[in-house]
């Protein structure tokens, strides 16, 4: 401690530091350069959200006007579904998508040998289809002219559904296509924290003469709850920023209704209808959510089991 | 000990393999469908005949793939920007990792906190679109090279992995006479193929799959990537056809694009596919554990 006084306190000394680091700094300067050109230049830009931005003015130059893009977005029509679409669709993709490759990775960590790589070999292939490929799989699939599952609703007596623009499948449709794509790879994580559980520990549970079930939700799962927790919290900080790539490639005007989200709406104000001030405007009120949801669960995962993010 | 007996077949196996062998049908089924409906006769797709197998053998849907000028350009330029993007992408994050390791340097601390910012808190669409206008990268290849050429995320992988590594190499390196950059160079990298593989399948398959940066900033159809074009092909005009019949031109389209749509979906999705169980065994293990504990 004394010592880090000394080095801090004295200039030269900082100095020689510095300079016996020049060839570190060298290796950061790519990444910082870009994350202040790319990251941080753009966060400047953020001001224009509290201004009433015109191209001619320039960002620097266009009147303050403070809340009003807010105020305006908070009162405006399609606020409440703007919403309750983001929400729903948010609370429901972690309900479901959390916990799926929990379980898939509890399973797959009791198969052996051969067919347990070649599980997961497959289970991985999802994840390296394009969402253009994956979004036009399903309007393909789900198509209701051609499609092989309208084909088997037929088959077994019911009635072709146009699934794709209809308002009341979009989110089951986004959620589960999501599942099909993500389970196998998101379960990398939790199998690489399994094969980190002491073998120890199951050797004892054998002696007591456990059961593959009891050792499973007594040892594997404990085992692996602080990447668990981790991994959740990290989840929590994108509430609000759900793929907007997948929601905008799978809307059509038919199901806006319940696929209309905030970032996707932000994108069609701004960059289609050149609405700068006012979708800057969304998209900072997203991204405060999603910092508030991050520092909550962080929080609270804190209080509850004694770890955090940081 | 080794004359352990072979366990008997326990009900739990047999639940356990049950539920695998569903998830694989569940996982495989699309992809057979797409793979056999690309192979078949147009007519029996179009009407649903293909369920599973491939009917009437037509291999007619990849000539035109391969006769489509849009699709041979967007494929020509996605592999330009993965393989030069993914270039990039390795020398602005991995060294910066490595140099994040050493506790020597002053300020380290603060340029972690600079990068953990960005993973949480950002300027978003409009001022990042903004920003590009201004800076002249708007409708250029430049844009789709530089934009996401440094990710915290696998930063802080590399940072991991190279923390793990035994820095007596680089103290007898030091003794040698070799600069930090050299020793990351001769020694650290030729030592690290699992982490390369890893990024380098990281960085190109988001290239690869890229689209809404080349929706946004790029206007120009001789610079777009693949999937820009795909999501013309598959989604747009397919859209299109199912919500209305919209005259004869998009009827005329829709069917010669009926035609390629399962090929180009196989044509544009092999590389990946066919490269990624190669690198399984970087992704598998190690890599990743350390990360994850931040």
């Amino acid at each position: 401690m004394k010592k880090k006084e000394k080095t801090i306190k004295n200039g030269v000394c900082l100095k020689d530091r510095i300079w016996k680091s020049r060839y570190y700094y060298l290796m950061l300067l790519p990444a910082v350069a870009y994350v202040l050109i790319f990251c941080y230049a753009p966060m400047g830009g953020l001001q224009i959200a509290f201004k009433n931005y015109k191209v001619s003015l320039g960002m620097w130059g266009s009147k303050w006007i403070g809340f009003r893009n807010f105020t305006d977005f908070f009162t405006s029509y399609s606020f409440p579904q703007l919403m309750e679409n983001t929400f729903v669709l948010s609370f429901y993709q972690i309900l479901i998508g959390f916990p799926i490759p929990i379980v898939i990775a509890l399973i797959l960590n009791e198969l052996k040998g051969g067919f347990k790589k070649t599980t997961q070999t497959i289970l991985y292939a999802p994840h390296f289809i394009s969402t253009v490929v994956l979004v036009g799989v399903m309007t393909t699939m789900f198509s209701p002219s051609q499609g092989v599952i309208n084909t088997l609703l037929e088959a077994i007596g019911m009635e072709r559904i146009y699934f794709m623009g209809e308002p009341q499948y979009f989110r089951h449709l986004y959620v589960w296509s999501g599942v099909w794509q993500g389970m196998g790879w998101s379960a990398i994580v939790y199998l690489a924290a399994l094969a980190g559980v002491d073998p120890a520990l199951h050797e004892a549970a054998d002696i007591d003469g456990a059961t593959r079930m009891q050792k499973i939700l007594h040892i594997n799962l404990p085992s692996i709850m602080p990447t668990i927790i981790i991994m959740l919290i990290l989840r929590m900080g994108q509430i609000a920023s759900i793929g907007y790539e997948k929601v905008y490639l799978m809307q059509n005007d038919l199901n806006v209704s319940t696929a209309e989200v905030i970032s996707t709406y932000v994108y069609k104000r701004g960059i289609i209808n050149m609405n700068y001030s006012f979708s800057t405007a969304m998209g900072l009120f997203n991204n405060v959510i999603n910092v508030t949801m991050l520092l909550v669960a962080n929080k609270v995962s804190k209080k509850v089991s004694g770890s955090g993010l940081f | 000990m080794k004359m352990k007996k072979r366990k008997k077949i326990t009900l739990f196996d047999i639940v356990v393999h049950i539920i695998a062998a569903l998830l694989l049908l569940i996982v495989l089924y699309p992809l057979i469908i797409v793979l056999s409906s690309s192979v078949s006769e147009p007519a029996l797709v179009a009407t649903g005949k293909v369920v599973l197998l491939p009917k009437g053998i037509n291999l007619e849907g990849y000539k035109a793939v391969f006769k489509n000028p849009d699709i041979m350009i967007g494929y020509a330029n996605t592999i330009f920007y993965t393989v030069v993007g993914t270039i990039i992408n390795l020398i602005v994050t991995v060294p910066a990792g490595y140099a994040l390791t050493k506790n020597k340097i002053p300020g380290r601390n603060m340029f972690m906190t600079l990068f953990m910012i960005t993973m949480y808190f950002s300027g978003g669409l409009i001022p990042t679109f903004l920003l590009v206008k201004s800076l002249g990268l708007y409708n250029t290849r430049w844009i789709l090279l530089f934009l996401g050429a440094f990710s915290t995320y696998n930063c802080i992988i590399c940072r991991s992995f190279f923390a793990a590594m035994p820095v007596e190499l680089e103290e007898a390196a030091e003794i040698d006479g070799c600069n930090p950059l050299r020793t990351f160079i001769q020694i650290i990298l030729p030592l690290s193929k699992a982490l390369l593989g890893v990024m380098v399948l990281y960085f190109g398959v988001a290239h690869w799959n890229s689209y809404f940066s080349a929706m946004i900033y790029i206007k120009e159809d001789h610079m777009q990537p693949l999937q820009v074009f795909l999501r013309r092909i598959l989604i747009l005009a397919q859209t299109a056809m199912n919500i209305e019949e919209g005259g004869e031109y998009a009827q005329a389209m829709a069917d010669r694009e009926a035609l390629i749509r399962y090929a180009v979906i196989v044509v544009s999705s092999a590389p990946l596919l066919i490269i990624y169980p190669f690198l399984q065994k970087y992704f598998d293990k190690g890599v990743l554990i350390g990360s994850v504990k931040g």
